[in-house]
């Protein structure tokens, strides 16, 4: 059973099985484990990026194509939600609605993509994607009238997803709308995660990765690396933007700063390498390390800065604004001692 | 007089000024196994890479089984039937053993591509790659990395890999080359197995004159891109032509 879920790729390492377990009962009990708005917005942003970060994944680690396109389809997929619930009114149907055309948006515009570029050079095709998502990211600040420009869209999400909808307690949690949209936004990425762990182990993955190890032999073999290049693209895309409409329905809002800008783009490059690249497996561990840094640095810090106010220069150095530095140095430890990222050390070890 | 299953008709290349492969014409029969031979230089892989369609002709075509595939992709080639091994080893290294020659067959054998179901479930996939590596003695080593793999098992592992693929027409360009003397047989031992089978069609670059004297029905030479003979291993070898093109003109004189 659990080998059919995870599709026969066992963690392979005492150590990341138990890392993973904990991640997962974590966000599967987040609501009752760690009560509180802040911590449910941080489970929730871990169950979304980690699947965003998954499907960079396919694309970087398992097929070895780089693309700066990432947040512009995690975008469409976004503004699909945002801009169905705006015209259709709250519902589920325009959350349906506005998934399916944003990961449909998305394909189309990465098998367009993909068409252009992907047959030359594999940095033509990065270059592309980084022109193409500035022009979009461009083109939603722009039309204002459709995008709600840089101030972006707020709208509303069916009444049993939002605080207002009760129905009771348990283990001392209020039992709200929160609690069910977290749970939709748990299960959505769970779901996704697991088909995403299945297509990098079923045959067509195993494609990829012959591509990615030898593309000019895989050709030999008989393979089209183009379709199969462009097939992985379009999928990768389609379930980013699936992973914006998740968003989208979580945040109730969109904008080109939370789901379009660059920095995002970064982010996820930086997951997936702290996690580890061509293992799905990376992508949980990559994202939950990143978010939790992102989100409880700036406390931390704080804290140890308080702590050290007696002493000269440390607390400045630690003062809760320069999160970003030390997020850096993290950074390049993490790449400096794990150059396989966290889940290829630990499978490393045995 | 059967219609030869592989023909170059003037199939040129020119890289700048120079020409590399020189309007070589021949034709190849079903069941033969011809040695392409000439000194470095001369040509054969670059003959081997229009063939198989790595490298695009400046001049001339290729026809395959009576098909002409000059403008067609490598994959296309592939899938119309003709196979080829590599002479400097080209095999996925991050991946093991077993997963190359699974890719192989897996490739020819399914036509469409399954997403969702599990690689690994496959046993008849599995079976057939562990009776391929078998027949070169890499089975012991199934689950070795391939960048693990001793540069003698990589060249077995390529040949392995043609094997799998099982074409109508096999291009070997020097699988023997790099190997030890006791590795070697296991590779000449599956080539002559192929030849003995007799609907096999094998073109072979070598450079071992005993090894296409044992096993050649054919050979053609290649000097400076051209084609200079064609005939009977034992008459081509002692003929003057090849003489010149391996050992320079003064020297075959002496």
């Amino acid at each position: 059973m659990i080998n059919i879920l995870l599709s026969g790729d066992r963690p392979r390492s005492m150590l990341l099985s138990a890392l993973l377990l904990v991640i997962l009962i974590a966000l599967a009990l987040a609501p009752f484990l760690f009560p509180g708005v802040r911590s449910l917005e941080t489970a929730a942003r871990i169950c979304i990026f980690i699947v965003l970060v998954a499907s960079y994944d396919l694309m970087l680690g398992y097929t070895g194509i780089v693309s700066f396109a990432h947040t512009m389809f995690f975008g469409l997929g976004a503004y699909g939600v945002a801009l169905a619930s705006t015209h259709m009114g709250r519902g589920f149907d325009a959350l349906l609605v506005g998934s399916v055309l944003g990961a449909l948006a998305a394909a189309v515009l990465a098998f367009a993509i993909g068409l252009f570029s992907l047959r030359v050079r594999a940095i033509f095709f990065a270059m592309i994607t980084l022109a193409v998502a500035s022009a979009v990211a461009v083109l939603v600040s722009q039309m204002s009238q459709i995008t709600g420009g840089e101030d972006g869209l707020n709208y509303l999400t069916p009444r049993e997803l939002t605080p207002a909808f009760r129905f009771g307690e348990a283990f001392g949690v209020k039992l709200n709308g929160r609690l069910l949209a977290y749970y939709l936004v748990f299960t959505a990425c769970l779901a996704l995660f697991l088909m995403l762990l299945r297509v990098v182990n079923s045959p067509f993955g195993r494609v990829l990765k012959a591509i990615r190890e030898n593309d000019f032999r895989a050709e030999a073999i008989g393979y089209r690396v183009v379709a199969y290049r462009t097939m992985a693209t379009c999928l990768s895309a389609a379930v980013a933007a699936l992973a914006g409409s998740i968003f989208a329905i979580w945040l109730r809002y969109v904008g080109p700063d939370t789901t379009l800008s660059f920095s995002i783009m970064l982010d996820i490059l930086l997951m997936v390498v702290i996690g580890g690249m061509g293992t799905m497996y990376g992508a949980v561990i990559g994202a939950t390390i990143f978010v939790l840094a992102q989100n409880y640095l700036q406390t931390l810090m704080g804290t140890a800065s308080e702590a050290t106010s007696a002493l000269p220069l440390i607390p400045e150095l630690l003062s809760p604004d320069r999160w970003l530095l030390w997020l850096g140095v993290l950074f390049v430890l993490s790449v400096y001692f794990f150059p396989t990222g966290i889940v290829g050390r630990l499978r490393g070890v045995r | 007089m059967h219609q030869p299953i592989l023909e170059t008709d003037g199939l040129t290349v020119r890289f700048g000024g120079h020409v590399a492969v020189d309007a070589v014409s021949c034709a190849f029969n079903p069941g033969e196994l011809t040695a392409i031979v000439g000194p470095n230089g001369a040509g054969k892989t670059t003959y081997f890479n229009l063939i198989s369609g790595q490298v695009a002709a400046s001049a001339g075509t290729v026809t395959l089984q009576g098909q002409d595939i000059t403008r067609k992709s490598v994959s296309q080639r592939c899938r119309a039937g003709l196979g080829r091994a590599f002479q400097l080893t080209n095999l996925f290294p991050g991946l093991s053993v077993l997963e190359n020659v699974r890719l192989v067959i897996q490739g020819h054998k399914t036509g469409r591509v399954s997403l969702f179901s599990m690689a690994e479930g496959d046993t008849a996939l599995t079976d057939a790659a562990m009776q391929v590596l078998q027949r070169v003695r890499l089975d012991n080593l199934a689950a070795q990395q391939v960048s693990e793999l001793s540069h003698g098992n990589q060249r077995k592992l390529e040949v392995a890999m043609l094997v799998a693929l099982n074409p109508r027409v096999f291009m070997f360009d020097e699988p023997t080359a790099g190997m030890s003397v006791d590795e070697a047989p296991v590779v000449l031992d599956l080539i002559a197995e192929l030849k003995r089978d007799h609907t096999r069609t094998v073109l072979l670059v070598e450079h071992k004159m005993d090894v296409i004297r044992s096993l050649a029905d054919r050979i053609i030479v290649l000097h400076n891109g051209a084609l200079v003979a064609d005939g009977d291993p034992a008459e081509v070898i002692a003929s003057d032509v090849v003489q010149e093109a391996y050992m320079g003109k003064e020297l075959a004189d002496v």
